[in-house]
């Protein structure tokens, strides 16, 4: 079920169509990062009429709270949250033109609804890997919140970074296919 | 009486913080290849060769395993002839968890009111730290920071007696399977069975200690680990959630006597990134 495609943001309804659950995309471009308390102030501003600290257009959200970057690194370790956190919070960013989430462990059913009526995706990193992951960011710069410290938004410049399809625009749920394909096997 | 003084045991610390994160224990390492053998699913395999591949980066280029270097854990076995001098023990652990999160570019991950407040203590303190008094002069540190998606998967249950050993596995098998890719799996799967609501808690997360290519000492207890183990990799949830045979590396059961009235049973879930390690002070 493994395909590998290349994905450059900001995404657009048409590349995110041709996407299975199980492919492994590469993301090269902007990747904002974002955990409960920044979801939680975006949210707000969204409620509120109010501009978001970036272009939501198109956008991907990585699911990160990275570790502090050692000397000559753009970024510390790296690797994704349990997105599970975020699930209250998405909906709202998707109806506003969110087109992908990057973390891990499966969502709720109101988000996946959200994702199929907003023909948007939602990937997985691998947890644990976050120096591998980090090895594909380019560039880190702190965009808001930086009295969130390792919660702050960044924005990341990525090139390949890899994940994979878990929740496509079809409706499709991996965590459900992919457990019934090797169960007793 | 044997005098330690405490001052000494804050750059121990340091080091053992900082050597968990970057460095992967080999049992662990030996799981993983022992798995990858076996395993079934392409993407699965994939994933498992990513995460052996980030042990060796992470070696290399110094920098922790995962980006959630964890709450720290600290256990200590002290020896009843050793006497702590130069200060306060508890005050030289925090100093030394202080040193290694600041100096090893670690992530600080404590809020210091749990539920109103919740700001950051920009330390990573306070940490954990759990005391057992043993026989001898020697002192056994043991660190374990522990990652926030794995533990928020874990759970105490106090069981009846008449759920018997059954309900015992069962309870194990559904936690892991409904954690689902939450705690990213593989997992190490720690199991405290008796004792009261605390001590089973605690024999879960010391059960976890118990190096990976060691069986259980009794022999019973071994093959219910197996059956559950058996049972979990059996679900299909495989490495992140996205299907496969590796869905855990290993259960470790600890157990302890408990009330007539009671069944307390524990799981603590632990990820693929099983970190520890350990230190004795002669
Ligand atoms: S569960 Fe473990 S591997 Fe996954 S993000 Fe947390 S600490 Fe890292």
């Amino acid at each position: 079920m493994s395909n590998e495609i290349h994905l450059t943001t900001p995404l657009k309804t048409e590349d995110l169509e041709k996407l299975n659950v199980g492919d492994k995309v590469l993301i090269s471009g902007k990747v904002y990062t974002a955990r409960d308390a920044a979801h939680k102030r975006l949210v707000e501003l969204v409620q509120a009429g109010k501009e978001l600290p970036f272009n939501i257009n198109g956008a991907v959200i990585y699911f990160v709270g990275p570790a502090p970057a050692p000397p000559g690194k753009p970024i510390g370790s790296a690797g994704p949250t349990t997105s599970y956190r975020m699930d209250p919070y998405s909906p709202t960013l998707l109806d506003v033109g969110l087109k992908a989430m990057i973390g891990k462990g499966q969502r709720g059913t109101a988000v996946i609804n959200s994702i199929i009526k907003n023909k948007a995706i939602y990937l997985v990193a691998i947890g644990g890997a976050a120096v591998v992951t980090a090895q594909s960011v380019t560039s880190c710069k702190i965009i808001a919140y930086e009295d969130l410290g390792a919660e702050a938004i960044r924005e990341l410049e990525v090139e390949n970074f890899p994940a994979f399809v878990a929740n496509d625009t079809k409706g499709q749920d991996i965590f459900k296919l992919g457990k019934e394909k090797y169960q007793n096997k | 009486m044997k005098k330690i003084n405490v001052k000494e045991i804050t750059p121990v610390i340091r080091k053992l913080f900082i050597d968990a994160n970057y460095y992967i224990e080999q049992d662990l390492v030996d799981k993983m290849n022992e798995f990858l053998e076996i395993e079934k699913s392409e993407t699965a395999r994939g994933i498992i060769e990513l995460i052996l591949d980030n042990h060796a980066e992470a070696a290399s280029e110094k920098m922790p395993l995962c980006q959630d270097t964890g709450v720290a854990i600290v256990f200590l076995e002290v020896g009843q002839d050793v006497q702590f001098v130069g200060g306060n023990l508890n005050n030289a652990i925090n100093e030394g968890v202080r040193q290694a999160y600041k100096d090893g570019y670690l992530r600080k991950s404590m809020v210091d009111d749990p539920v109103i407040k919740r700001i950051n203590t920009k330390d990573n303190t306070p940490a954990i730290i759990y005391t057992d008094i043993v026989d001898g002069d020697k002192v056994k540190i043991t660190v374990a920071p522990k990652g926030g998606g794995a533990e928020n998967m874990s759970e105490v249950k106090m069981m009846k007696a008449a759920d018997g050993i059954e309900g015992v596995k069962n309870f194990v098998v559904d936690r892991i399977i409904q954690s689902g890719g939450n705690p990213c799996p593989p997992v190490v799967v720690g199991v405290g069975i008796g004792g009261s609501f605390e001590q089973c808690a605690l024999l879960a997360k010391k059960s976890l200690l118990r190096p990976l290519d060691k069986i259980n000492e009794d022999s019973v207890w071994a093959e219910v680990e197996e059956e559950i183990l058996t049972r979990i990799n059996d679900s299909g949830i495989g490495p992140m959630g996205l299907g496969g045979n590796t869905t855990a590396l290993a259960v470790n059961i600890l157990s302890k006597p408990c009330h007539i009235a009671s069944m307390p049973v524990a799981v603590n879930v632990q990820c693929h990134c099983h970190r520890h390690k350990s230190i004795v002070l002669e």
